[in-house]
Formats: structure tokens, C-alpha cells, sequence
């Protein structure tokens, strides 16, 4: 059994932001130091938790002891597990590049970011809807702190806009949530699936109006089309840390949704079943068709790895709505590919840009960088892994979902827009890459060389795309043994609440 | 394992060329050197079991459960290319060590021809097509290497780019086709692919599966109409011309087409595609040959002329053909290497290369010459050399093409008229360069280039001779294993003789031969029709590039016409897709059934004067929105109102948390009002206003519906287990207060650390925040001071409120009330010492660090939650127990009480926090501001 290891890496970085608020006169050192441990902590905790979830077995954690539907329960599946390490991983190297210095430009950075790992780490915890709509606050309400960390008015205005949109979409949550409640009285989320399985014809219609009204909240975190619109400005104007770690943010919207309309409206849940998959497939293409030309206009760099950052959630989504265990197993593994990847382009900007003195991360004419050589190799090879080219993990990510594909029916579509904005892609990446090292002016650089903590945290989430390509059959078994366990919500329904018989099944023999 | 370590080795060498070039320049080229001679060394050493018709096959397992292996295969068209690409690359490192300018970054420049030459071994030595697409995708990266080797050109970083979106694009389609054939056959491997000819064909994806891998072979090709990079990319340094562009990486395409001969071709859809482009490309390239006046430019399109030849070749799909690509792919490289470079010599030696400019060079380097003129006519297919016998059986399969009935004739006649331009443009390129007169204007006197530089090109022009007199001597058996490794059969019967009588062959040649001298003889009456007839350059570049930037152009409307940046239209399109889903939910399940029946609440006059109280407050905030404090007064009257419907409807719990809730906010509000205009600008245009009205109508429209449904549904929840469980599991009656800190205490603990974030957020929020200093009647808002009673008052108040506090706190658990309630009312307690007392005078007297009050309040519900780890309980396991107090009596003491007392302490200190903030910023201690970096607006 996993103990109290569940909850750790809920109330471990908590601890440590607590910590942090208590010793604030002590210095940055010891800030620092804290924050840095209690990362390490929970990288391990996540790779214990991860092992755990390897059997297969679903691990749950009934906090205060009450038993599922009546009290919150804490869920460990292989997709949680996943999700949890994956935001560890990227936060520590995140964490890493910003004691660099940037973590001084503003006030409670890592007391800030702590809280955001925990909300995060709840959230990919709950097995409750409305926890995880708290955990939803936690984050964001850390976000937005973050989001501001250093200030500027264009941060600001990004900023402005991003919490009010987040705001409403709590709102709209909060209506779909207590829609749900009043259907069918129940908040967890194995419940829900049973209820939902079970709703009789009149109750269809407003449960039916509360899913999508989740989707819709789900679509704005994940930065679906029409709602992605507040992620370029806020993700290229956030603070590089910030924005690396944001690139876990997106994700948890297609986690949600993932999680919501593969197990309570999934494939065992009657009437209602799949009921998000004719939205996901058509707008997560779109989506992606137009973070592509987001791609090809930016004239800055973090700008187009802000697009890059769509790219990749319309990228998961369409992927997510073919709904077979192949395109699940291979958006999962795109997910993480894509989320290390834009995580560290986003440090990698940051790099390039202090190293070209004003011109910054402008595509035009600059001074050639400090480091050329160590700067350029890196670009070309995060730009080889995000634009999906052999033989890095971009590449084998977009096979799988390429060759998942193949036996739909919407096969022409999905490959047509995919390899077409990896074609975008190609061109804008090798546009830009000739813009920051090609075509200098040979002023003198004013920009130092990079330190070393944050050449190794962007070396090390570079670094990960080799490695999972590399390691690309062990990382797509376990996402498709993921994939497996997400296609048989039966399974999750049965690990939390005890053996049922199958709603499907006592469904169908009634009607017999 | 030696088949690994050929490809293998190269690409290490990309790693260690830099090592050895730290004991100097010639270390970086002696280490490359040393390593393509071992890969040869070991190709060599697995060639004899090649000969004898073995294939050779390791494969390693990558990611077997979609096909992808680390298969390799040797096979005698892979050992044929593998041996242009390993000996012609040695050639071309010993040719680029002298061609490199001390300027240039030997290291560099080597690592990444290491790099290319790994990548193309890769492609040629795949058994695994998956694994061809990476290799072959990595040719293309490692070309824009090289092409933008020079990068402070902007035509070698035009032409890369442009080189790099071609194959590359192309390659995106192979990876699509190969996936399809995939899919037909269940394998990548090319040992059940080539043995799948019938399945293959007969599918119905045969032709989109041919199309896609036809677009990857003449993107890197250079068939038309994609023929256009190649010229662009001669802006690389001529060794990466030579070895590139002439002889390894632009016969991808063809080897393509070699490879999969056996499976794709024979059908009418191959031989019309594969046909068509190589004959358009071979006459096309040919013609506008003959127009370059860059020496290079020539050799380019000649290089796409003779790529055409190859496809056509191909195209016909019969055996014979097929051999005579392969001995033309053999030819084509050896000239055209050893032309690339004798081409680089001129340009190295003379300083242009120009044909304009630089005639009779013969003078200055009559090796040199003699060596390009042999190299030439070969490629003119003058007889005695390796050109002419390839194009021999060129004509010969023109003309036993069966296919094509009356129109038989066009492919032998065009193969003629190509024959021409290539005899032409062949004769100008020595004519032009060699004699002519004197050279004009040259940057340099020439003169014959060091020693060492002039061996690759005697190397291979020696090889053309050889191959053109003793064929079937020399190539004969190569060519024998090749054309068996293309076919994967039993070869047809050929002769490699160098007369085979006279034939219309023979007619053919003579024809261009004659014919070509002609047209060179005419070429000045030539190049002015051309000029007439073609004003400016003709390019298909300027497509291109028009193409790249009408793309870079629609794609900026896009994005901006999307994203305008308005906060407001983000708003309408999230509350319009909210609307649209609803609407969408809504008119499935079929008719709507409107009833009152059900519902359990109780509506009568009260109620609805409630109601309407609501109603008229809430529109009455919309319509006041801009006049901003009577608009947050409306907004203090709906949040009365909402805890009014809450007494009425029997929920003291929640009346009492959203009163003190609303008084709280509405206070805070007022302060923050205090830096803000007392007017909002009027932002909106009319017709934005009418789809915001709108859509705010409908959301609430929808809302409203939403929620008349919900509560006129049958009902059946949780809540009788909380009823019933709430005495004896959670120690409380107040069964509201037990869901908060007991059932779904989980949630209370993230709600405060949500308020705790808050005050951490703002705090460090406004660190950064410059506002202008508080001008007196900045904004309009009266300076005046709060009226003495108020002050006397409220003093008072904060003992008494702290009581009340304490007193909902202990009852919390049984009766309404509760920490958060009780925190809230200290909370309007200190409001009130603020607003009466000043900011100053409250500062002064309350010397707490409230993130102390706030952190030790997380602490205290945190450690209730872990205290139950002790018993071995989950988190937040709660327990609790009577005492007997003297005076009180029966007294229950839970452990979710100390949870509340957390829960108490978070919400007085964010409230603190955001007071101190708040006076801060308006107070005398208020932070000067700095004037500096522009950021203040």
C-alpha cells in the first residue's frame, strides 16, 4: 500500500511554502535552499508514486477517513502519476534556471511557485469534481502572483486579461459543477460515472448542458480554439521560469478533460457516452491549423513558443478526441514530449534573448550572441524536437499519432493539418533560427555568458527529448498502458468504489 | 554489427572532428579523413559477400510495436551508393582542406559534412523505412548546415532556407507515404515490402501512397516543378556543391525510386508520374542551362537535367531501364563531382565564375583544363567516355518504350533535343571558361591550384576514362549487383561493349552532337531571343519566395484578426461558447418539458420582493457601471439581497458567511476605488454594446433556465448521509459546519490556502505596482477626515467584535457560525479602526507580521490533518470527545475545531494584509515612486 504517499505532493510543497513565508528575513540562501530541497523532495516522491502506479492497481486515499462518494478521495491511476512526475521534472529545471536571479525580480517567487506545484499536484489527484475545482483556485490564484512576478505594464495588461478570463471560466465552473451536484447529488467523479450511466431520459438534457459547459472551462485552461487567444501575450510576456512552468498549465485543461469525458462520460456512460468527441477532434485541428500560422507571424521568439505552446494543445486534442487507446497512448506521449520541450524553448528564449542586448528575442537583426556556438546547437535542436523532425522525440511523437490515425475516418483531415503545420512549422523555425544566428550585425555583444545552473536546466529539459526518443518504447508502453487504463472507466470506478456491477450491463439486461 | 558501425562512425565523427581539431586545423580534416577511409575500409571488407549476391541484414529492436527497427541492410544497390558516398566523400575532403579559406572554421565545416555523410549512409543502408525517413530527413537538416555554412551571405542563408522547406516539406509527404505503405503491407521492413509488389499495387491506397512518396523522391531530386532549390543552394562552398548537390544527397530521390522499384513500379500511374517528370525536368533543365552564365548555376541545372534523365529512366518501370539509370546514377556522380570541382578550382583560383568574364584560362591552367574538358565531354556524352555509354542505353530505352503507341515517338525525340542542350552548354562551359579570348576584369591573375587540390579531380576523370574505354572491365560487375539490388531479380541481358553497330542509338548521339555544336555556334542570337523572350530573371524563386511571404502575410491577418488584443471580445467569445454548447445540449434529448411541479421552495410574497430587490440591484449595477461607486454600492445592495434569500430559505450558515463576506469586499472595493477615476470611459461603440447585452442577456437567460430546471428536478443527493453522520462521525449538529472542516474539509483546507495565495499575491503584487502618488483631488474624491463619533465608536467595537468572534467560533461546530465566519468578523472589526482611526493610527498599533498570522494559521490546519497520521489515519481524520467543564458543563472538544481556529487565523490575516497593503499605497507610507525604466504610466 502507498501510506500517506499520495498526498505528499499535495502538502509537501505547502510545507515548504509555509516554510518560506516563516523565514523570509532569513534571507535568499535559505529560501532558496528550501525551495530547492523541497523540489528534489517531490521529484522523488513523484517517481515513487509513478512505480506505484506501474501495477496497474488504482491506489486511493480517502481524506478524514470518510469513504467514496461522501468524502474527497485522492485517486492514483497511471495518468495521474504521469502527470504528476512530468510537473516535478519541468518544475525543477524551472525552479533551477530562476535562482539564476530572476527569482529576485519580484516578491514570494518561490512561495508563489510552491503553491502553484500544489494546486497542480491536486489537481491530478482529486478524484472529486468539486476538490478539483478548488485545486483549480489554488493554481490559478498562484498563477496570476506568478504570471505578475516582475511586473511591467506589459505583463500587467497580459495579466489583467488572464485572470479576468479565468475568473469567468471559474464562474462558469462553479454553474456546471452545482448542474451536475443537483442531476445527480453526487460530486466524485467514480460516482458521477455510475450516476451519469445510470441518469434516467429526463435528467439527460441538463447533465448533457453541464458536460460541455466543463468543456468550455476545460477549453479555456487548455487553450482551446475559440479560447486561446489570452495564451500569446501571457505566456511571451511572463517571466521565463513563469512561462516554463506554464507549460504544465495547458495541460491540465487537457488533463481534465481527459480525465472528465474519458471516465464520467466515457465510453461506459450510456447515453451520454463520448459525448465531447465530435467537439475535440474538429477544434483541436483547427486550433492547432491556427497556433501554426500564430507560428509563422510572430516576430518574436517567445511569442512563437508561446504559439508553439497551441500548436501543441491542438496537437493532444485532436489526438484525444479520435478516441482509440492508440491516439490516446500517442497524444499522452506528445504531451510529455511537448510539454519538457516548450518548457525549456521557453528558457532557451530567455537565453538567447539576454545575450542579443535590446534586440532581445525580436526576430531582426541583432549582435551576434555571447555563445554562439552552445546557443545555436541547443536551438537547433529543441527546434528539430518541437517542429517534429527525426530523429527526436517530436518526431516519433507524431508518428504515433500519425500512424493512430490512419484507420479513422478522419484520417485525411487529421493527417493533412498535422504534417501541414509541421511544415509551417519547418519554415518559420529555420526563418527564425537564420534571423538569431545567421543574419548578425558583428556589433559587439553586451549579453554575459549564461551561468551554469540555467545552461543546465535548459541542457536538461533539452535533453529529454534524445531521451525519450531513445527510450521511446518503454515511455509509449506505459502511455499505452495509460491509454488502456483510461479506455476502461469500469476499472477506475471499481478501484475507488468497490466491485459494482456494470452499469452497462444491468442497463442492457434491463432493457432485454 | 559492421553494417551499424559504417553509418555509425561518421556520425561519431561529428563529435570527434572538433576534438581533433584542437591540435590545429589539419587535425579536424585528418580525423575526418581517417574516418571515412575506415568506413570504407569496412564496406570493402562486407563487399565480396555482396558480389556473390548475399544481402546483408542487422536489425536491432527500437519501437517494435509500431515497426519502427534499427535495421540496416547491404544489398547491392546500397553498396553501390555507399561507396559513391564514402569515396567520393574522402575525395572531397582532401579537395576541401585546400578549398577552405583560413577564415572559414575547418571544425565546423567538417563535423557537419561528417554529420551529412552519417545521415546519407543512413538512407542508402535503411532496411527499416521508417528509419530511411530519419536519415533522410537528416540529410535535409544537415544541408541547410552546410548551404548557410557562409552565413554572413544572405544568398547561402536564403538558399538553405529554401532548400531545407523543399526536401523537407517533401519529406513530410515520404513520411506520409511510407506510413500508407505501412498500413498496406503491416511491415516497414524492406525485405517484406519488396516482396509485397502485388498487394501493394492492388490496394486502394497504392496511388495516394505512391503520390506522397513520388513528392519526397522529387523534392530531393530536384524534379520539376520543385527543381528550383538546387541552383539556390550552390550558394554553399563548392565541396558541399560537389558532394551534396551533385553526387550523394540530390540522388536520394532517385535511390528512392531504385528501392522501391520492385514494389511500386509497372503500373500506368507510375510510368505517367515518374515519366512525365523526368522528361519535363530533362529537357527543361537542360534548355536553361545553356542560359547560365555562373559556372556552378550551369552545373546545377545540368545536375537537375541528368536527375531527369535518371527519373525517366526509372519511369519506364522495364528492367533495362532500370539498369541504365543505375549506370547513369554512376556516371553522373563521377563526372559531375570531379566538374563541381574543377568549377571550385576556377572560382578558388580566377576569383568569379562568371562565364562572361573568365575566358581563355587554358593559359593559366592548362591541367586543370584538360582535366574539366575530359570531365565535360563526358557529360556531353562524347564516345570513349562513362557519359556516353550511359546515355547509349538511355536512347536505346527510349526507343524500345512499347507504351506509348502514336505518340511513341515524343520520348526519343525529346531525349534528342535534351541531348542538344546538354552537347551545347557542355561546349560553352569549356569554350566559355578555357578559350574565348582573355579573360575580362578577373579579381586575380589565375593560376594552377596547389597539388593536392587537383588529385580528387584526376581521380575521377581517370575513373570516367576507364569506365568509357574498359567497361566492362572496370564497372561491369558493380553494376551487375547494383542493378540486382534495384530489381531484386534475376537481371535482364545487357551489353556494356562500347559499339554495339549502328543503330538509331548511335543517330541519336550524332544528332545532339552535331546539333548541339550548332546551337553553341548560334548561342549569341540565342541568348538574345532568350533575353527578349524571358524579360529579368525568370525564377521560379520569385514564386517561391512570393509563396513563403504570401503565406507570412495571411497568416498575420489571421492571427491579428483573431487577436485583436481586446479583453471584451475574449469575454464575448468564452460567454458565446458557453451559450452555444448550452443551446447545442439543450435541443438534444428531445422536447423540453416545462413544469413547476417538484418544485420544494416555497414562493410567495416575500420571496419574490426579495427577488425583484435582486433583480433591480443587479440591472441597476449594469446600468451604473461606469459612475463607479454607486455602481459598487448596487453591487453591495445584490450581495444583501442574496444573503436575504438565504435567512429567508432557512441557511443562517450561509447568510451569515455572505453578509460578513460582502462587507468585508464591499469595503476593501471602496479603498482600492480610492486610486481610480471616479468615472470609467465609456469604451464600448454601440453595436459592441448591443452584443454584450446579448450575450450577458443570454448567458443570465440560460443560467436562470439552468437553474429553474435543477431545482424543479427530482432530487436525490449525498445529503441524507451528511444528516445522518453528522452527530455521530463528525462530533457536530451544525451539519453545514461538519461538511466544511470534517466530510469536505479538504476543500476548506484548499479554500484558505487559496485566501492565504491571495494575500501572498498581492503583497508581492504590489511591490511592483507604481501608482501616483495620492494627489489630493486627483480623482475628485473628497480629502475629508471620518467624523469623530465613528472614531469614538469603534474603538469599542474591535474588543466587542473580537468576543463575538470567539463566541461563533466555539459554537461553530454545533450552531451557526464557525471560523471562517468569525475571522470575517474580525476582519469588518479592524475595517473599522481603518476607516475611523486612519490608516496611520491602526498601522501603529497593530505590530504583527500578518504572514506570520497567516502561516501559522495554514500551519494549525495542516497539522490537525497530519496529527492523524499518528493514529494511522488518513489525512484530516478527525476525532473528538466531551469534557465537563465547572460552570460551562458538557463541553465537546474536536479536533476540527483547531482546524478552524486555522481556518480563522488565515482569513484575519489576509484581510490585514490587504488593508496594510491597501494604506500603504495611500497613506504617508506610501513607497515614493521611482521614475525609472518608463514602466510608470
Amino acid at each position: 500500500m502507498m501510506g500517506h504517499w499520495l498526498i505528499v505532493p499535495v502538502l509537501l510543497p505547502m510545507v515548504a511554502a509555509i516554510l518560506m513565508l516563516l523565514t523570509a528575513r532569513m534571507g535568499r540562501a535559505v529560501e532558496r535552499s528550501i525551495s530547492l530541497l523541497s523540489m528534489l523532495g517531490l521529484v522523488a516522491v513523484s517517481t515513487v508514486l509513478l512505480n506505484a502506479s506501474l501495477s496497474g492497481d488504482y491506489q486511493v486515499y480517502a481524506l478524514g477517513n470518510w469513504v467514496a462518494p461522501f468524502g474527497i478521495v485522492l485517486v492514483l491511476d497511471r495518468l495521474s502519476a504521469l502527470m504528476v512526475l512530468l510537473t516535478s521534472v519541468l518544475a525543477l529545471f524551472s525552479l533551477l534556471y530562476a535562482c539564476n536571479g530572476q527569482d529576485r525580480e519580484g516578491r514570494h517567487f518561490h512561495v508563489l511557485f510552491h503553491m502553484q506545484l500544489m494546486g497542480l499536484n491536486g489537481a491530478f489527484l482529486t478524484g472529486d469534481l468539486f476538490n478539483l475545482f478548488v485545486f483549480f483556485e489554488i493554481l490559478l490564484i498562484a498563477s496570476y502572483g506568478l504570471l505578475l512576478h516582475g511586473g511591467g505594464p506589459l505583463r500587467s495588461r497580459a495579466g489583467l486579461h488572464y485572470v479576468i478570463l479565468n475568473l469567468a471560466g471559474s464562474a462558469l465552473f462553479l454553474i456546471g459543477v452545482g448542474t451536475i451536484y443537483g442531476m445527480l447529488g453526487t460530486l466524485n467523479m467514480a460516482d458521477l460515472a455510475v450516476k451519469v450511466a445510470e441518469a434516467n431520459p429526463e435528467q439527460l438534457r441538463l447533465i448533457h448542458i453541464s458536460a460541455l459547459l466543463l468543456m468550455v472551462v476545460f477549453g479555456l485552461k487548455a487553450a482551446l480554439l475559440p479560447l486561446y487567444f489570452w495564451l500569446p501575450s501571457a505566456y511571451s510576456s511572463a517571466s521565463a521560469p513563469v512561462a516554463a512552468l506554464f507549460a504544465i498549465m495547458t495541460k491540465v485543461g487537457v488533463y481534465s478533460i481527459i480525465r472528465i469525458f474519458m471516465l464520467v462520460f466515457g465510453i461506459e456512460a450510456g447515453v451520454l457516452s463520448n459525448l465531447a468527441q465530435p467537439w475535440l477532434l474538429p477544434l483541436g485541428l483547427v486550433t492547432l491549423a491556427l497556433g501554426a500560422f500564430g507560428v509563422l507571424s510572430s516576430r518574436c521568439l517567445r511569442k512563437q513558443v508561446a504559439y508553439l505552446v497551441v500548436v501543441s494543445v491542438g496537437t493532444l486534442i485532436a489526438g484525444v478526441g479520435l478516441l482509440t487507446v492508440e491516439s490516446m497512448a500517442a497524444s499522452l506521449y506528445y504531451l510529455v514530449h511537448s510539454t519538457l520541450i516548450t518548457g525549456g524553448l521557453f528558457l532557451l528564449a530567455d537565453l538567447i534573448a539576454r545575450q542579443r542586448g535590446d534586440v532581445g528575442s525580436e526576430l531582426r537583426i541583432g549582435p551576434t550572441v555571447t555563445q554562439p556556438l552552445l546557443l545555436s546547437t541547443m536551438f537547433f535542436i529543441a527546434a528539430l524536437a518541437v517542429v517534429g523532425l527525426p530523429p527526436l522525440s517530436g518526431f516519433i511523437g507524431k508518428l504515433l499519432l500519425l500512424q493512430a490515425a490512419v484507420q479513422q475516418p478522419s484520417v485525411v483531415w487529421f493527417w493533412s493539418v498535422i504534417l501541414i503545420a509541421s511544415f509551417f512549422a519547418l519554415i518559420a523555425l529555420s526563418r527564425t533560427g537564420s534571423a538569431l544566428f545567421l543574419k548578425t550585425d558583428d556589433t559587439a555583444t553586451t549579453g554575459v555568458r549564461a551561468g551554469g545552473a540555467s545552461l543546465l536546466a535548459v541542457t536538461a529539459l533539452l535533453l529529454s527529448s534524445p531521451l525519450l526518443a531513445v527510450y521511446g518504447d518503454a515511455v509509449s508502453g506505459f502511455t499505452t498502458a495509460t491509454a488502456e487504463q483510461l479506455m476502461a472507466p469500469m476499472q477506475y470506478i471499481e478501484g475507488v468504489l468497490g466491485p459494482q456491477q456494470s452499469p452497462m450491463v444491468s442497463r442492457m439486461g434491463g432493457e432485454q | 554489427m559492421t553494417l551499424l558501425l559504417i553509418v555509425l562512425i561518421p556520425l561519431l565523427g561529428a563529435l570527434l572532428v572538433p576534438v581533433a581539431a584542437a591540435r590545429g586545423r589539419m587535425g579536424a580534416a585528418w580525423m575526418a579523413g581517417a574516418l571515412t577511409a575506415t568506413a570504407l575500409g569496412l564496406l570493402l571488407s562486407l563487399a565480396p559477400q555482396v558480389f556473390a549476391g548475399e544481402i546483408l541484414v542487422s536489425s536491432w529492436a527500437w519501437m517494435a510495436d509500431i515497426g519502427l527497427y534499427f535495421s540496416f541492410r547491404l544489398d547491392g544497390l546500397g553498396l553501390l551508393f555507399a561507396l559513391l558516398i564514402l569515396g567520393i566523400g574522402l575525395l572531397v575532403i582532401l579537395y576541401a582542406t585546400y578549398y577552405l579559406s583560413p577564415k572559414d572554421s575547418m571544425p565546423k565545416f567538417f563535423a557537419y559534412m561528417m554529420l551529412f555523410m552519417g545521415a546519407m549512409l543512413g538512407v542508402v543502408l535503411s532496411e527499416n523505412l521508417i528509419l530511411l525517413l530519419i536519415f533522410w530527413e537528416l540529410t535535409s537538416l544537415t544541408s541547410f548546415l552546410l548551404v548557410s555554412f557562409w552565413r554572413h551571405r544572405s544568398d547561402a542563408r536564403q538558399g538553405a532556407r529554401m532548400a531545407l522547406a523543399v526536401t523537407g516539406g517533401g519529406g513530410l509527404c515520404l513520411l506520409a507515404g511510407i506510413l500508407l505503405l505501412g498500413e498496406i503491407v503491416g511491415s516497414y521492413e524492406l525485405s517484406v515490402v519488396l516482396a509485397s509488389a502485388e498487394l501493394i499495387q492492388n490496394h486502394d491506397l497504392y496511388a495516394p501512397a505512391l503520390v506522397l512518396i513520388l513528392l519526397g523522391a522529387f523534392t530531393k531530386s530536384a524534379q520539376f516543378p520543385f527543381h528550383f532549390w538546387l541552383p539556390h543552394a550552390m550558394a554553399a562552398p563548392t565541396p558541399v556543391s560537389a558532394y551534396l548537390h551533385s553526387a550523394t544527397m540530390v540522388k536520394a530521390g532517385v535511390f528512392l525510386l531504385a528501392r522501391m522499384h520492385p514494389a511500386l513500379s509497372g503500373g500506368d500511374l507510375w510510368f505517367y508520374l515518374v515519366t512525365a517528370a523526368g522528361l519535363v525536368t530533362l529537357v527543361f533543365a537542360a534548355y536553361v542551362a545553356l542560359f547560365r552564365h555562373d559556372i556552378k548555376g550551369l552545373l546545377a541545372y545540368s545536375t537537375i537535367s541528368h536527375l531527369g534523365l535518371i527519373t525517366l529512366l526509372f519511369g519506364f518501370g522495364t528492367p533495362l531501364a532500370a539498369v541504365a539509370g543505375v549506370f547513369h546514377i554512376i556516371n553522373h556522380a563521377i563526372f559531375k563531382a570531379s566538374l563541381f570541382m574543377a568549377a571550385g578550382i576556377i572560382d578558388h583560383e580566377a576569383g568569379t565564375r562568371d562565364m562572361r568574364r573568365l575566358s581563355g584560362l587554358f593559359k593559366y591552367m592548362p591541367y586543370t583544363a584538360v582535366l574539366a574538358m575530359v570531365a565535360a565531354a563526358a557529360m556531353a556524352g562524347v564516345p570513349l567516355l562513362n557519359g556516353f555509354l550511359s546515355k547509349e542505353m538511355f536512347f536505346v530505352e527510349t526507343l524500345a518504350l512499347q507504351r506509348l503507341d502514336e505518340w511513341a515517338w515524343l520520348i526519343p525525340a525529346l531525349a534528342t533535343l535534351a541531348g542538344v542542350f546538354a552537347v551545347a552548354y557542355s561546349l560553352r562551359f569549356i569554350h566559355d571558361v578555357f578559350f574565348n579570348g582573355e579573360p575580362k576584369n578577373l579579381p586575380k591573375v589565375p593560376h594552377e591550384p596547389p597539388r593536392w587540390m587537383k588529385i580528387p579531380v584526376e581521380v575521377l576523370v581517370t575513373l570516367c576514362l576507364l569506365v568509357g574505354v574498359f567497361p566492362a572491365f572496370t564497372v561491369g560487375p558493380l553494376l551487375a549487383t547494383a542493378a540486382g539490388g534495384v530489381l531484386q531479380a534475376p537481371l535482364p541481358e545487357y551489353s556494356l561493349a562500347i559499339w554495339h553497330g549502328f543503330n538509331e542509338a548511335i543517330v541519336m548521339s550524332l544528332v545532339a552532337l552535331v546539333g548541339g555544336v550548332l546551337f553553341y555556334l548560334l548561342r549569341h542570337r540565342l541568348f538574345a531571343l532568350h533575353a527578349r523572350l524571358s524579360p529579368g530573371e525568370f525564377g521560379a524563386k520569385q514564386v517561391f519566395d512570393g509563396l513563403i511571404r504570401g503565406l507570412l502575410n495571411t497568416s498575420r491577418c489571421i492571427t491579428h484578426l483573431l487577436e485583436n488584443g481586446s479583453l471584451q471580445r475574449y469575454m464575448a467569445l468564452l460567454v458565446g461558447a458557453a451559450i452555444t454548447v448550452g443551446i447545442y445540449a439543450a435541443a438534444q434529448h428531445g422536447a423540453v418539458n416545462f413544469s413547476m411541479s417538484g418544485t420544494s421552495i416555497p414562493i410567495n410574497g416575500v420571496a419574490i420582493a426579495i427577488l425583484v430587490g435582486l433583480i433591480l440591484a443587479g440591472l441597476g449595477t449594469v446600468i451604473l457601471h461606469r459612475h463607479r461607486l454607486p455602481a459598487l454600492v448596487m453591487l453591495g445592495v445584490v450581495g444583501l439581497c442574496v444573503s436575504l434569500l438565504f435567512v429567508y430559505f432557512s441557511a443562517p450558515d450561509l447568510a451569515l458567511t455572505q453578509l460578513s463576506v460582502e462587507v468585508v469586499t464591499i469595503i476593501l472595493l471602496l479603498l482600492a476605488l480610492h486610486f481610480m477615476p471616479q468615472e470609467a470611459k465609456a469604451d464600448s461603440g454601440s453595436g459592441r454594446r448591443w452584443r454584450d447585452a446579448l450575450l450577458a442577456g443570454g448567458a443570465g437567460i440560460g443560467v436562470a433556465g439552468l437553474t429553474w430546471a435543477v431545482l424543479t428536478s427530482p432530487f436525490e443527493t449525498l445529503s441524507g448521509f451528511y444528516l445522518e453522520q453528522s452527530v455521530p462521525g463528525g462530533g457536530g449538529t451544525n451539519v453545514v459546519n461538519v461538511i466544511l472542516v470534517d466530510f469536505r474539509g479538504f476543500d476548506t483546507f484548499g479554500e484558505i490556502t487559496v485566501l492565504a495565495i491571495a494575500a501572498i499575491g498581492i503583497h508581492a503584487l504590489l511591490q511592483n505596482l507604481l501608482i501616483k502618488p495620492n494627489e489630493p483631488g486627483r480623482y475628485g474624491w473628497a480629502p475629508a477626515k471620518p467624523p469623530l463619533l465613528l472614531e469614538v465608536i469603534s474603538r469599542p467595537l474591535l474588543p466587542l467584535a473580537l468576543m463575538v468572534a470567539v463566541y461563533l467560533m466555539l459554537r461553530g461546530h454545533n450552531e451557526p457560525g464557525g471560523g471562517f465566519i468569525a475571522g470575517l468578523v474580525v476582519g469588518i472589526a479592524l475595517v473599522m479602526q481603518y476607516l475611523a482611526s486612519g490608516v496611520e493610527w491602526t498601522q501603529a498599533r497593530l505590530r504583527v507580521d500578518y504572514f506570520k498570522v497567516i502561516a501559522v494559521g495554514l500551519i494549525l490546519s495542516l497539522l490537525t490533518g497530519v496529527a492523524s497520521w499518528i493514529w494511522g489515519y488518513p489525512f484530516m481524520t478527525t476525532t473528538f470527545t466531551y469534557l465537563y467543564w465547572p460552570v460551562v458543563g458538557k463541553f465537546e472538544v474536536a479536533s476540527a475545531m483547531v482546524f478552524d481556529l486555522g481556518v480563522f487565523l488565515t482569513v484575519v490575516g489576509i484581510t490585514m494584509v490587504i488593508l496594510a497593503e491597501l494604506g500603504k499605497l495611500s497613506g504617508p507610507l506610501a513607497p515614493r515612486p521611482v521614475q525609472n525604466k518608463g514602466e510608470s504610466r
